[in-house]
């Protein structure tokens, strides 16, 4: 099958990549462009593992075509620090002990930094449902759901971003 | 878990889409939000030659109102029918459902005509669209035809929507004073399809139902519109007998596929359990509670 | 004079035992840096597909691989019929059985491995796969352990048809495995003849899988000009799967490199060898290219590594009071289709026989007979020591049903029961020594803390209108860190682990152990344990594991041994170092040795201030300046061999609310309070309870693996698999008690697996009591909506 040329943005940058239009965003993104930050947890988008930003908003990268892709704006967990600086989200999962194998971390972040966007002052219910698309089988959420919640305090703080 | 090769066609407009659907017709298969026929295909249970995304298509996005009716754009996604300050006040039972499907990755792509066209009786806007009274607008090569949500689902996967047909719009009439509606969901858990659900909308005369519909997600090959149910509670005031008779009616016309959510007895009394809260949430909100 | 303040500050900088200091792993997780087996990238890795059976019992009538073959991009396609030279399309189990690699003349569970398409990429290796034409003839499938025990039943195995024996003892039937037996059969039935009271309760652990977000894979790497064979892959027990390799392969270990690199979880599911590995090493050994095979969900679900399926039948004998006299515990136990479960060797049962739990039962029998089916095949432990939660589960069910039967409050029945604090060590009916506990204790902590009067009153006027809530008790010993080599061994090798840690001269520090961290912390944890012992920061102490050409040789991590054991090694070893250091320090001091004291980090000379050596210090000097005769340098090495295993233990209560129209249950309320001995790190013992709990709630309440009649697997993904999110995973409230282990070098027990082991039992008896007042004595787990109805509609409780 004839490959396909695809051009989008990764974490700000042009990218640029030959793939089949069958080639999923998830397998372009690990094994083409080496973000293998977002996993392949269960295929039928239920774990939220292969979670990416397409732009601005969160979805399943296991479950949209490469092609999809096509000159729009994708954020994976590679690009969530700025300057060498971790994103809030990041410091809070450390310091929150929000993680333990690591494998659903890369989703767990990237879906909680738009969830954050969305909903800036989140309740704890909001946070449970907001994070809902993510599967973690380590940490029992109650950590996570920490995490996000001082990420949200810190964020706030910052006045936003 | 790797789709079978296809050529991918990515239509600007709604023209160019209904050309490419003619000229490929059966080999072909309209991508909207992906998330019940990519993984068909990953399975191989689906492989089409052809695959025509609509999702750059910029006249099938879209709420507005126009004549006392709510037109929705097909390709509007879930979590854009969730944050419609327009729904929210003229069709408050479609983000009510909305919140309630997948979760909010698949919800971000998720579109309400992939969830109509799909056929799929676990679907949970084809009792909403019955429901509300809804209408679907179908486009093919010869135009388009509106045909009412009622009548719309013929069986599992099969709808009136022809091979050569898109759907392109939703419509539906705007909520008058007095109504209450409400959809009860039962579930196993986040992601999952309804075990049983029941999407109902009523407007109160004074204490008096003046109109009512019912209708039931999951517990037959297509949604289910109880109008037994409906015809039992309207021109009355409701009370708990009344809705008691009409959660019997509802189970009398379940005909549910046993799975691992429950056989065929459960699922009918869920229906009936679902069609009862339905009933209730809907009758406190229509009174404004 | 040290002051105290200056002590503390010395002891808190080392970030020590009992310090909640941030994990050492987590800044690569959080950046996408993580170095998973699917993320590795080899030049010129070439990818391997399994075709599966669709079919649950068939014969293969014939393989046809023309059409996979001629596919552009495709480069193999390995059947049995190409494994048999090699004498590998049967490999040797843990168990003593065989496991066809690829099937050979027939297939005995659904998705069993067929064959293995190796192509240019995944994408071509899938549409190879599905150009394998495989003609079969379907024979009936047994999927019913009892069934599978019937004289007419299908034959599954018909490779060991005639065998008298199957690994672990003679069989009786074509279906049959083994049966093992323990304790005192002729005295328990004697007691049963003459007891006050008897209860008698059958019930069924189901088949679950532990369902790591990570599925098994791997990448094997045959270096043809060097003869030498690397392989990346998701194991729990590197050292052991090297052994086997070699065993397996003819290459000698020394040629062989295993590589556990980042885990996405195992939860047991990484123990085993699995057929998948097996075919991409001989891919890559024949096409002398690395090849990665990567399992799907469904792979992951239908094939490696199931749980349970305990089938059990409990019974206790007691007195009017309520004191137990006897326990008799009969097992089917359905091991699928090959005896490939993971336990110590000489345990078919595992560690099952320490259902006599957390009490004082004078006379004990336990009978488990293993069965094949035809499901996959396994029985590993999913979050738990070998068999422990089948074993809690039934004696924490059946005291519960004694109680009821006898109509005394649930908590007071466990606490007559229970073993006395003074009782320790304590050795049970069934032979285990106890090392220590404190359960009255515990309970009582639990009670008080929940107002536990106060919610059986509050039970007892929702009883009374007809609403259905539950409270569930779970007071349970663990038995963890397998273990002694007397008793355990895995083909052969004696279950030690171990500890090399090397002193540099700055004083930072590297430590490799024969374990492998799936996301517990060891990275962290282990340097707390060295920190203490050695007095050098745990900051400068770097950990690895997981690479058998630089660890030691361990037995790896499953069944909490990782504490108990590979923590035990490492303290054992640092001690060596202490040793050594000791020397140098006297010799630095100019003292005898018996003149100096240990305070934190460093040596001083008994009452003589200032006079001391710093552990700093002492390293700078191994490496230029030590005692005649002595060699230069700090290292040691240290192989573990535990003199027991430890025995964690905890009480749980469960408050649940059931949705009588609906069967949904909420789970209100759960505090778990664990005794896990000493505390190394506070935070991470805190979120391995969390996840262990939710793992305990997925279980309870929703976990299942089900087949149809004809051995379909009908929850093959997570569509249908449940794994909560965190918007239906319950809050959990936390609390503990400190009993150190007696034996271990710092006390600490191990503690990951309790809050599995514990929690299922506690939300199962959480649910059954919300019906107990009906007479019911026990439910078909998992707990879900439509289960549980089932038990309300029987009761009319749903009657409008």
């Amino acid at each position: 099958m004839a490959k396909t040329h695809i051009s989008f943005n990764l974490n700000g940058r042009p990218v640029d990549v030959l793939a089949e239009p069958r080639e999923l965003l998830i397998h372009v993104l690990r094994e083409q462009l080496a973000h293998t930050g977002p996993h392949i947890g269960c295929e039928t988008s239920h774990c939220g593992a292969c979670t990416v930003d397409l732009n601005g908003r969160s979805v399943k990268s296991c479950t949209v075509l490469a092609v999809q892709a096509q000159g729009g704006n994708v954020l994976t967990v590679e690009g969530l620090a700025t300057n060498g600086t971790l994103h809030p989200l990041q410091e809070e999962f450390m310091q929150q002990h929000g993680l333990q194998c690591g494998f659903c971390t890369p989703g767990m972040l990237v879906r909680a930094y738009r969830f954050l966007q969305e909903n800036p002052n989140p309740s704890e219910e909001e946070i449970r449902t907001g994070m809902s698309g993510n599967i973690c089988r380590c940490t029992g959420y109650q950590n996570i759901v920490k995490a996000v919640q001082h990420a949200a305090k810190r964020l706030q703080a910052a006045g936003g971003k | 878990m790797i789709p079978a090769t296809f050529e991918y066609h990515a239509p600007s407009n709604l023209k160019e889409a209904i050309r490419l659907l003619g000229e490929h017709n059966s080999g072909a298969k309209i991508l909207a939000g992906g998330h019940s026929l990519l993984p068909m295909m990953k399975l191989r249970f689906a492989a089409p030659a052809h695959l025509i995304d609509l999702n750059r298509v910029p006249e099938l996005k879209g709420i507005r109102e126009q004549g006392g009716m709510i037109r929705i754009g097909a390709m509007t996604t879930e979590n854009e029918i969730i944050a419609s300050e327009l729904l929210r006040t003229k069709c408050p039972l479609l983000p009510e459902a909305a919140r309630q499907i997948a979760d909010p990755q698949v919800r971000n792509c998720g579109t309400v005509g992939g969830d109509i066209a799909h056929g799929d009786p676990g679907n949970d806007h084809p009792a909403i669209a019955l429901a509300t009274e809804a209408s679907f607008v179908l486009t093919g090569p010869k135009g388009e035809r509106t045909v009412a949500a009622d009548g719309f689902f013929l069986g599992t996967y099969s709808t009136q929507l022809q091979a050569d047909e898109i759907l392109t719009e939703i419509r539906v009439p705007a909520i008058g004073k007095g109504t209450g509606w409400a959809y009860c969901k039962l579930k196993r858990k986040t992601g999952d399809f309804a075990t049983a659900a029941a999407a109902v909308q009523l407007q109160l005369d004074g204490n008096t139902c003046k109109k009512i519909v019912i209708a039931l997600t999951n517990v037959a090959p297509t949604a289910l519109k109880a109008k037994d149910a409906a015809a039992l509670l309207t021109g009355k005031t409701i009370d708990d007998k009344l809705i008691e008779q009409a959660a019997q009616k509802v189970m009398s016309i379940c005909d549910p596929a046993e799975d691992l959510r429950g056989d065929r007895e459960y699922k009918t009394h869920m229906a009936a359990e679902m069609t009862r809260r339905a009933i209730r949430l809907a009758l406190e909100r229509a009174k404004g509670k | 004079m040290a002051t105290t303040a200056e002590r503390v500050e010395r002891e808190a900088k080392l970030e020590g035992v009992g310090c909640a200091r941030k994990r050492k792993e987590d800044p690569r997780f959080i950046q996408g840096k993580g170095n998973y087996v699917d993320d590795l990238k080899l030049p010129g890795t070439v990818f391997g597909v399994v075709v599966r059976s669709p079919y649950a019992h068939a014969r293969i009538k014939s393989i046809n691989k023309d059409k996979a073959l001629k596919l552009p991009g495709v480069l193999a396609v390995l059947t049995a019929n190409d494994l048999k030279p090699l004498k590998l399309h049967w490999m040797p189990t843990l168990a003593g059985d065989v496991q066809a690699v690829l099937a050979d003349e027939k297939v005995c569970f659904q998705y069993q491995e067929v064959a293995m398409v190796i192509a240019e990429n995944r994408y071509i290796a899938a549409d190879g796969a599905d150009l394998v034409e495989v003609e079969y003839e379907e024979l009936p499938a047994v999927v019913d352990p009892h069934k599978a025990l019937e004289p007419n039943a299908p034959v599954i195995r018909d490779d060991i048809k005639d065998k008298k024996e199957a690994g672990q003892g003679p069989r009786r039937h074509h279906n049959h495995i083994f049966t093992w037996e323990v304790g005192d059969k002729a005295g328990t039935d004697k007691v049963f003849q003459s007891a006050e009271v008897t209860v008698k309760q059958a019930m069924v652990n189901p088949r679950v899988h532990p369902c790591p977000l990570e599925t098994c894979g791997c990448v094997a790497s045959f270096d043809k000009v060097r003869g030498e064979l690397t392989v990346y892959m998701t194991s729990q027990a590197p050292h052991v799967i090297r052994t086997v390799v070699s065993l397996l392969s003819g290459l000698p270990e020394s040629k062989i490199r295993v590589v556990s690199p980042d885990i996405g979880g195992g939860f047991g599911n990484k123990v085993g060898v699995y057929p998948g590995y097996v075919c991409a090493i001989v891919a890559s050994i024949v096409l002398g290219r690395p090849v990665k095979w990567i399992e799907t969900r469904i792979e992951n679900l239908a094939t490696t590594a199931f749980a349970r399926d305990y089938h059990l039948v409990g019974e206790l004998a007691a007195d009017k009071n309520g004191r137990i006299k006897a326990l008799r515990v009969n097992v089917i136990a359905d091991h699928g289709a090959f005896n490939s479960h993971a336990q110590p060797t000489k345990w078919p049962a595992g560690l099952f026989s320490i259902c006599t739990g957390s009490y004082d039962i004078p006379v004990a029998h336990v009978k488990v007979d293993g069965v094949y089916t035809n499901k996959a095949p396994g029985g590993v432990a999913y979050r738990c020591s070998f068999r422990v939660t089948e074993a809690v589960h039934l004696i924490e069910r059946m005291i519960d049903v004694l109680a009821q039967k006898l109509n005394v409050d649930k908590a007071e029945i466990r606490m007559r029961n229970f073993i006395k604090r003074e009782q320790f060590p304590y050795t049970s009916a069934l032979g285990w020594q106890y090392d220590s506990g404190d359960y009255h204790t515990a309970l009582k902590k639990v009670l008080d803390a929940v107002n536990y009067p106060a919610l059986r009153k509050e039970q007892e006027e929702k009883r009374k209108r007809g609403e259905l809530m539950g409270i569930g008790l779970c007071t349970f010993t663990e038995i963890v860190g397998a273990g002694p080599t007397k008793a355990c061994d895995i083909l052969g090798i004696g279950m030690f682990d171990s500890a090399e840690i090397r002193v540099h001269p700055t004083g930072s520090v590297i430590a490799r152990m024969g374990t492998i961290t799936q996301g517990q912390g060891h990275a962290t944890t282990y340097a707390q344990i060295i920190a203490s012992e050695l007095g050098l920061p745990s900051e400068n102490i770097q950990i690895e594991e997981g690479d058998t050409s630089t660890a030691p040789y361990g037995l790896g991590t499953y069944g909490s041994r990782s504490t108990p054991v590979g923590g035990a090694a490492t303290a054992m070893a640092a001690r060596k170092i202490r040793d050594k250091a000791r020397k140098i320090a006297a010799h630095l001091l100019e003292v005898p040795e018996g003149d100096l004291e240990w305070d934190i980090d460093r040596f001083k000379v008994k009452g003589v201030p200032g006079q001391e050596k710093t552990m700093k210090e002492i390293a700078w000097a191994a490496y230029n300046n030590v005692p005649e005769g002595m060699e230069m340098g700090l290292e040691a090495v240290d192989y573990y061999d535990p003199p027991n295993f430890t025995y964690p233990f905890g009480a749980y209560l469960a408050v649940v609310d059931i949705d009588r129209y609906t069967g949904e249950t909420k789970v209100r309320r759960f505090y778990a309070l664990d005794d896990c001995g000493t505390r190394i790190n506070p935070m991470i013992i805190e979120g391995q309870i969390h996840g262990g709990l939710t793992e305990a709630f997925a279980v309870a309440m929703g976990q299942k693996l089900e087949f149809d009649e004809g051995g379909n697997l009908l929850s093959n993904s997570l569509m249908d698999y449940f794994v909560p999110t965190a918007a239906e995973t319950p809050k959990w409230e936390l609390d503990h008690t400190v009993t150190k282990s007696p034996h271990h070098p710092i006390g600490a027990k191990g503690v990951a697996e309790s809050p599995h082991v514990g929690g299922i039992p506690c939300l199962n008896n959480a649910v059954v009591d919300a019906f107990a007042h009906l007479g019911v004595t026990d439910m078909e787990m998992p707990h879900t909506a439509y289960s549980v109805w089932k038990t309300i509609h029987k009761l009319g409780l749903d009657k409008r």
